[in-house]
């Protein structure tokens, strides 16, 4: 191995991500005084939070009553009662102060006539218990998570928080089952840092690239949750990825789903509104693995729209041009460029798209990483957020609107944690160089490179098999084909090839390590829905239609090491918090 | 006339050639400027011939193609591919925009792209933006008030309306990278990227520090370097006028 220079930092905590959730643990840690690296592989306001559209619900009940209990059995129904109920009584008890926090750091949220923050409908929102639509989701126009990205960047700069920005970070440094800190590469000046930290949190967001067709940006590759797999940390609940009933036909841009909370619907291509025959109360705005489901149901029995037969129609025409422009002046941007739609006039191609991913590294609500080595315990030294984490919040579906409120109230709580643990100036321990070598032997290796496979041509064949054997509806047959199909890209890494040997910007080795971290990531999410021998919220199998509360109301756990994959399984958490809800037990579930 | 001369390791040379091996009837040239910081070498511009017969409709598209199946080696920012994060800002075809909603339909002839104008570059299509951030920092875009009482501040909606044209900016650098006055003097001149971030918070009737904040940008060099040239408005991929932003400030100071 040719040598690296390597550069050492201590803190007493490490970030490892700078969208919604890694920026709002900064800001919190650097308010409790304690030393924070904020660690990123692009600048802050680049994260994919940015990308979210319709708004973060918390029942502020600023557009009618409503109660954080009712949000709470939305999640839970939601979730088809794979989350954590005390996980999630605390999102949704947390979620109005959160988000009241945000209105105070500067967040532009579009308002009502008194002037308080707008709140729309949003899928599976409602009132009293599934009674009626509630208006929960907090909005700034269409443009929410860009609008809260920018000002938890600010924030973070207000506190002074150091920032490591263009660092790709390769690999968590573990001693004796503890995390001691991360090993990262400086794109700027191609040098390697080893950041030591009392805590790191991952915050690295989904890996929505493994499916060729997705919502995400080209930087969504989990690079978090490989890391932990390579530590030799399972992930949960990977089988459960989301897929968004309205991406733009071809291109997979997100139209949010706010342009349904305002009234849009969707129709197939004998002009039903055919929503109404799959959720006859909630219609449009049933919640998003029904709505995808519908979709991909209609295109099945020969109802979808175009050439292929292939798409569904959402229309927004018959809404008053003031609403779009005021409301959702982003998705028209994005309907003219993307579907060269006018959305005043004509209506929006849309097929479900993958959005985002319910799985990821098994926590608690205090944002602790949890593994099972016999019995359940926490990994000194970690935590993780966000789309990274599964706390579970979100279970075997998650609403829209939840992911935002997810990441600062768990970013918050991660700082709260990490604050009770460390004490400034603590001291470090010593960490073994061969953990260091490990990480960069295997940098070393995937960068030296030479055979004939390039990691484009393996990427994609990640993606075609995902997107097909592993999509909106499963069943055996695919999903044994998927397991055995999923492994060859990455048997091709045997042969890889790297062109750019640099180390400044070397984008083609970036995207080898990104690779890396996505089929560890396939091969989990395959695997593991191979074994869920049931249907649950957005995993479908044709095969097993039906929920089976007897056997699998249990979390998935997967690890894997090379292509081998181990899978075992925890149950799900049967109680709340606190005395101040009751938990609400499995029903069927219906809209 | 003044001559300028460049200097000699700055001039940009012909590069390699990469010929279409598809067979592909409907082939366009791609120029790309090339520079590698590793190599003791001038920058240089590549040329791809494209099959665009299958290539999606934004230059980004082309790009990936580019690095997908023909060149891995070249080197630009990219996240999104939908305009929001501002990360695939270039100049294409001499005008700045975002590689991911710029159509190559819109473009002529050949497809020249280059990293944006007057940067530091870091490796070829990738900019040094880090003196904007730090401008960006100096105008300290966070709300500040006195309120603590976590209850949320009511704002009108007519007050609320006041930001948009502000808050969508998404940081590109398309404009300021644009402008010439930011060309000579950007280690001072703040530039319209950042001068409409700070009219953002100006403007914000939640703030309670309009007065500093206008007292810390109304400076010789900071602000009125804007000669009011524009071409920031018309670079705005986001369809944003920070010109106005800037004359909303002066206007502000001039009646103050």
């Amino acid at each position: 191995m040719s040598s690296y220079k390597i550069i050492d930092h201590e803190y007493d905590v490490v970030v490892l991500g700078a969208g919604g959730s890694g920026l709002r643990a900064a800001v919190g840690l650097s308010e409790a005084g304690l030393k924070t690296a904020c660690v990123s592989k692009v600048f802050p306001t680049r994260s994919h939070t940015s990308a979210a559209q319709g708004g973060i619900s918390a029942a502020l009940g600023n557009m009618g009553e409503d109660d954080w209990r009712w949000h709470m059995y939305d999640t839970v129904k939601g979730a088809d009662w794979l989350g954590d109920q005390d996980s999630i009584e605390y999102l949704c008890k947390e979620a109005p102060a959160a988000v009241l926090e945000l209105e105070q750091y500067g967040v532009p949220f579009s308002r009502t006539e008194e002037g308080k923050i707008y709140q729309r409908p949003f899928g599976g929102m409602t009132k009293n218990y599934g009674n009626e639509t509630v208006q929960r989701t907090c909005a700034a126009a269409d443009r929410t998570g860009h609008a809260i990205l920018h000002t938890l960047y600010g924030q973070a700069l207000k506190h002074n928080t150091e920032f490591f920005i263009e660092y790709f970070a390769l690999d968590l440094i573990m001693k004796d089952g503890a995390c001691k800190g991360i090993i990262a590469w400086n794109l700027n000046d191609g040098t390697i840092h080893r950041f030591r930290s009392h805590t790191t949190i991952i915050a690295t967001g989904g890996y929505g690239k493994v499916y060729y067709s997705a919502t995400s940006a080209h930087t969504c590759t989990g690079d978090g949750n490989a890391m932990a797999l390579r530590a030799g940390l399972p992930l949960q609940d990977m089988e459960f990825v989301q897929f968004h009933p309205t991406g733009i036909y071809g291109h997979g841009t997100l139209i949010s789903e706010g342009v349904r909370g305002e009234g849009g619907y969707l129709v197939n291509s004998k002009g039903e509104r055919f929503m109404e025959r799959y959720a006859p109360k909630a219609k449009d705005l049933a919640s998003r693995d029904v709505v995808s489901r519908s979709i991909a149901v209609e295109i099945n029995e020969g109802r979808g729209i175009g050439k292929e037969q292939d798409h569904v129609h959402l229309h927004i025409d018959h809404l008053d041009p003031k609403v779009i422009d005021e409301r959702l002046p982003g998705i028209s941007e994005a309907s003219k460029l993307f579907a060269n739609v006018d959305v005043t006039k004509e209506p929006i191609p849309v097929v479900p798209t993958v959005h985002y991913n319910m799985g990821g590294i098994p926590t608690n609500y205090k944002a602790e990483v949890l593994t099972v080595n016999g019995s359940e315990k926490t990994v000194p030294g970690l935590m993780a957020i966000g789309e990274a984490a599964c706390v579970s919040v979100h279970g075997a579906n998650r609403l829209g609107s939840n992911s935002l409120i997810d990441l600062v109230v768990f970013g918050r709580a991660a700082a709260k944690r990490a604050a009770e643990l460390i004490k400034p100036g603590m001291k470090h321990d010593e960490i073994d160089k061969s953990e260091t070598d490990r990480c960069l032997d295997r940098f070393d290796k995937l960068r030296n490179s030479e055979g004939s496979n390039p990691t484009s041509e393996l990427r994609l064949s990640m993606q075609k098999t995902m997107q097909s054997k592993c999509a909106v509806f499963r069943s055996e047959k695919t999903l044994k084909e998927g397991v055995d199909e999923i492994r060859k890209p990455y048997e091709g890494m045997d042969s890889l090839s790297v062109k750019d040997k640099s180390l400044i910007f070397n984008t083609d080795l970036v995207e080898t390590l990104e690779f890396d971290n996505l089929i560890r990531q396939a091969i989990t999410t395959m695997d593991s829905a191979y074994h869920r021998k049931e249907s649950r919220g957005a995993h479908a199998r044709e095969d097993f239609p039906k929920r089976d509360d007897e056997n699998f109301m249990q979390h998935t756990l997967s690890w894997c090491t090379g292509s081998k994959t181990k899978i075992n399984y925890r149950p799900v958490h049967r109680s709340t918090l606190t005395n101040d809800v009751q938990y609400f037990p499995p029903q069927e579930r219906v809209y | 006339m003044v001559q300028f001369n460049l200097p000699a390791n700055s001039k940009v040379e012909k590069g390699k050639y990469y010929k279409d091996n598809t067979g592909s009837k409907n082939i366009r040239k791609v120029n790309v400027y090339r520079w590698d910081p590793s190599k003791n070498e001038n920058p240089r511009l590549d040329t791809y011939e494209v099959d665009m017969d299958n290539c999606s409709s934004k230059v980004l598209d082309v790009l990936n193609k580019i690095k997908n199946e023909i060149d891995p080696s070249v080197a630009y920012r990219r996240s999104c591919a939908h305009g929001v994060c501002g990360s695939c800002a270039m100049n294409m075809n001499g005008k700045n925009g975002l590689a991911c909603t710029k159509a190559h339909s819109e473009l002529d002839g050949d497809i020249d792209i280059y990293p944006l104008p007057h940067l530091k570059v870091l490796k070829d299509l990738i900019g040094d933006l880090s003196t904007l951030y730090k401008q960006y920092e100096s105008v300290e875009p966070w709300l500040k008030t006195s309120k603590v009482n976590h209850k949320e501040n009511i704002q009108t909606k007519d007050d609320r309306a006041k930001l948009d044209g502000l808050y969508e900016c998404i940081m590109c650098a398309c404009c300021s990278t644009s402008c010439p006055s930011y060309w000579w003097n950007g280690e001072k001149y703040l530039g319209p990227a950042v001068l409409l971030q700070a009219y953002r918070w100006i403007i914000d009737s939640r703030d309670e520090d309009r007065k500093e904040r206008l007292k810390k940008v109304a400076d010789e060099l900071k602000l009125y370097r804007c000669h009011t040239i524009l071409n920031c408005t018309n670079a705005c991929p986001k369809g944003l006028n920070p010109a106005k932003a800037i004359a909303e400030i002066k206007k502000m100071l001039a009646t103050a």
